[in-house]
């Protein structure tokens, strides 16, 4: 793991890498406001993440952790704000087309396809890079079948590193729930975002399964060389994963930096200890 | 012992991806397919071609196109009997208009015009689901029935109100009207037939099956990886409504000859193609295939045991039938909810590991 290596000298210091990793900001969001009737989930948080790092999301239960997530995935639509992608003002966007953008998620509570196998759900993830017509695939002749070998080829590479070759032809529904969430990593990364966003992609996992996974999330980080947003809950994973972290509390950026000035940062220590606010 | 995978090594992607991948479904699949086109042709008479085969083929179209809309989309649809009708019209006024083009080529046409009315009446399911769309298009049933009533263009101004199929032929074979031979009728529909199936498995394996799939297991997910909700679902409604609309262009032309729309296309048209499909497994070809078998052929058995073997009287014979098939189809789906398709899987999994229990 000399990988994990070179993280823990970044985070205990000024490590070289850190200023070698981070690129221009893919994507910012700029003073972002989202409420549902009266109840404002998100309040004017502004944050940025920069090309190729780890941006971690941390805060409480209710904190608007997810709602980010999902104003940046093309969910919701904030009411106030902007969201500049890649260098342009991103107009208010569906889902799918976020997804044609180059930005890929998983979700808290899985979502894959149930009724599948792993290798469809994986291979619905190149969704965007298939283009045969309807004619050309009912005949199952030409561009729809080169393209479907080509994409399989590119689908096995990523069932191969994610290790889950042994249930390729499995339906989903019949797999145990870590497995599952390693499968929606794959059909995430089968698209090959250029911004992947993971919501709480360690939750209810084992150990080991959290072991795994973080040695694939810094794999595709480091190898890849994908942008990773992402949620978490475990603060130790958080701590060593990520390059900068943003802190959320109802509704409120109340941190953000590297994980050695979030853990000595008085607001966040409030927030997750519990004080009374005045 | 014999149904195995071991030794069939497959080493490209093209190999995998075949739609049978065991050497013995492939065996089994031609040998189906010699049958079908080889022999049956010459040994088909009237009786089991009218009673039995055409009825089988020509709903196993309509079963196939339902089975994409409701089995690989999940968006459930009421309104079969009426695309039916819309096919079965839309043949008759081809046919009609322009005598001298070959009947198939207007049995396609008539199945691209059912098309559009489908994608019309599918434009709900973007903004609704479930039980919801059902009764949208439980709508389109009711009003292209009582269009194809009340508007006599559609059937020429006939004084009966029925549309009658004039004779035409292919390559000099009468294959509508009441002079059609029989073989040539049957040849017909399983042309149809083995193309919709054709083309439904490799729709169903590929990218565009995968965004069905995707939106009827998880519509939220499948938009987050970039599936148009728009495209999939209305792509679904045109595909399905293209076999459901040719196969009432041929139980009009080929196999009825007349037809009285509110008789032949009415709502129990529907729900009896949507039992096929539910008896016979969603979101499978071979469960289309086995349902309209098993609801086509259940009753000719039954008549035939009931009256032919125990010399019951007629119509006690025709009421009981009803009550043994409604009851064989809730023991059936309480037994088996998954349809014949999947106790053919269990089958299979069994077969695969005999003679060894694990």
């Amino acid at each position: 793991m000399i990988h994990a290596a070179t993280k823990g000298a970044e985070a205990s210091g000024d490590s070289p890498l850190a200023t070698d990793k981070a690129g221009d900001p893919i994507l910012e969001l700029r003073d972002i406001s989202l409420s549902f009737g009266g109840v404002a989930a998100i309040k004017d948080v502004s944050f940025d993440i920069l090309e190729g790092e780890i941006r971690a999301i941390i805060g409480p239960n209710g904190a608007g952790k997810s709602s980010i997530l999902n104003v940046i995935s093309g969910f919701y639509v904030p009411q106030e704000g902007r969201i500049v992608y890649r260098g342009a003002r991103r107009p208010s966007l569906k889902p799918y087309q976020v997804a044609r953008q180059g930005i890929a998620r998983t979700f808290q509570s899985i979502a894959l396809f149930e009724g599948m196998s792993v290798l469809d759900n994986v291979m619905t993830g190149r969704i965007n890079h298939m283009r045969s017509g309807l004619l050309s695939q009912a005949l199952w002749r030409g561009r729809a079948e080169r393209e479907e070998v080509e994409n399989r080829k590119f689908c096995e590479g990523i069932i191969d590193f994610l290790e889950i070759q042994h249930i390729r032809k499995t339906r989903v529904a019949q797999l145990p729930y870590g497995l599952k969430k390693r499968v929606e990593l794959a059909r995430a990364l089968a698209s090959e975002p250029k911004l992947l966003l993971l919501d709480e992609p360690m939750a209810g996992m084992s150990v080991e399964e959290k072991e795994d996974m973080c040695r694939f999330i810094l794999y595709v980080n480091d190898e890849i060389g994908t942008t990773i947003a992402l949620i978490e809950h475990d603060m130790g994973v958080v701590m060593d994963l990520s390059d900068r972290v943003v802190v959320m509390d109802y509704g409120r950026k109340i941190g953000d930096g590297s994980p050695d000035e979030i853990r000595n940062n008085q607001a966040v220590i409030d927030a997750y200890l519990g004080v009374v606010h005045d | 012992m014999f149904y195995r995978e071991a030794g069939d090594i497959k080493t490209s992607y093209v190999d995998d991806g075949q739609t049978f991948p065991i050497r013995l479904d492939r065996q089994l699949y031609f040998s189906a397919l010699i049958v079908a086109w080889g022999v049956i042709p010459f040994l088909v008479d009237d009786y089991w071609a009218n009673a039995v085969l055409l009825p089988f083929l020509i709903y196993a179209i309509a079963a196939i196109g339902l089975n994409i809309l409701v089995g690989y989309c999940g968006q459930v649809s009421l309104g079969t009997g009426g695309f039916m009708a819309v096919g079965a019209y839309a043949v008759y006024k081809l046919m009609t208009a322009m005598p001298e083009v070959n009947i198939l080529i207007h049995v396609f046409l008539a199945g691209g015009i059912t098309a559009l009315v489908g994608v019309l009446f599918g434009l709900p399911s973007l903004r609704i689901k479930g039980f919801y769309l059902a009764v949208a298009t439980l709508a389109a049933q009711f009003f292209l029935v009582w269009l194809f009533n009340r508007v006599p263009w559609f059937y020429n101004y006939s004084a009966s109100g029925q549309i009658t199929a004039p004779e035409r032929t292919i390559f000099g074979v009468v294959v509508t009207g009441a002079n059609s031979e029989t073989w040539a009728t049957y040849l017909v529909c399983l042309f149809f037939v083995t193309l919709a199936a054709l083309i439904a498995r490799n729709l169903t394996r590929g990218a565009i099956g995968r965004q069905w799939m995707a939106i009827r297991d998880m519509d939220i997910a499948a938009e987050i990886i970039g599936v148009n909700p728009l495209s999939a679902k209305l792509g679904a409604f045109a595909v399905s409504s293209f076999f459901i609309g040719v196969s009432g262009a041929l139980f009009f032309a080929v196999y009825l000859g007349a037809v009285e729309v509110g008789e032949v296309f009415g709502i129990n048209k529907s729900f009896l193609v949507l039992f096929m499909i539910i008896i016979g497994g969603l979101g499978s070809i071979l469960g289309s295939f086995a349902g309209a078998a098993f609801l086509v052929l259940l009753p000719v058995l039954l008549k035939n045991v009931l009256v032919g073997g125990l010399n019951w009287p007629t119509d006690l014979a025709a009421h009981l039938e009803f009550m043994i098939v409604g009851a064989l189809i809730v023991i059936f789906l309480v037994a088996e909810p998954h349809g014949i398709a999947q106790l053919w899987r269990l089958a299979k999994e069994k077969l695969r590991l005999w003679p060894f229990p694990h």
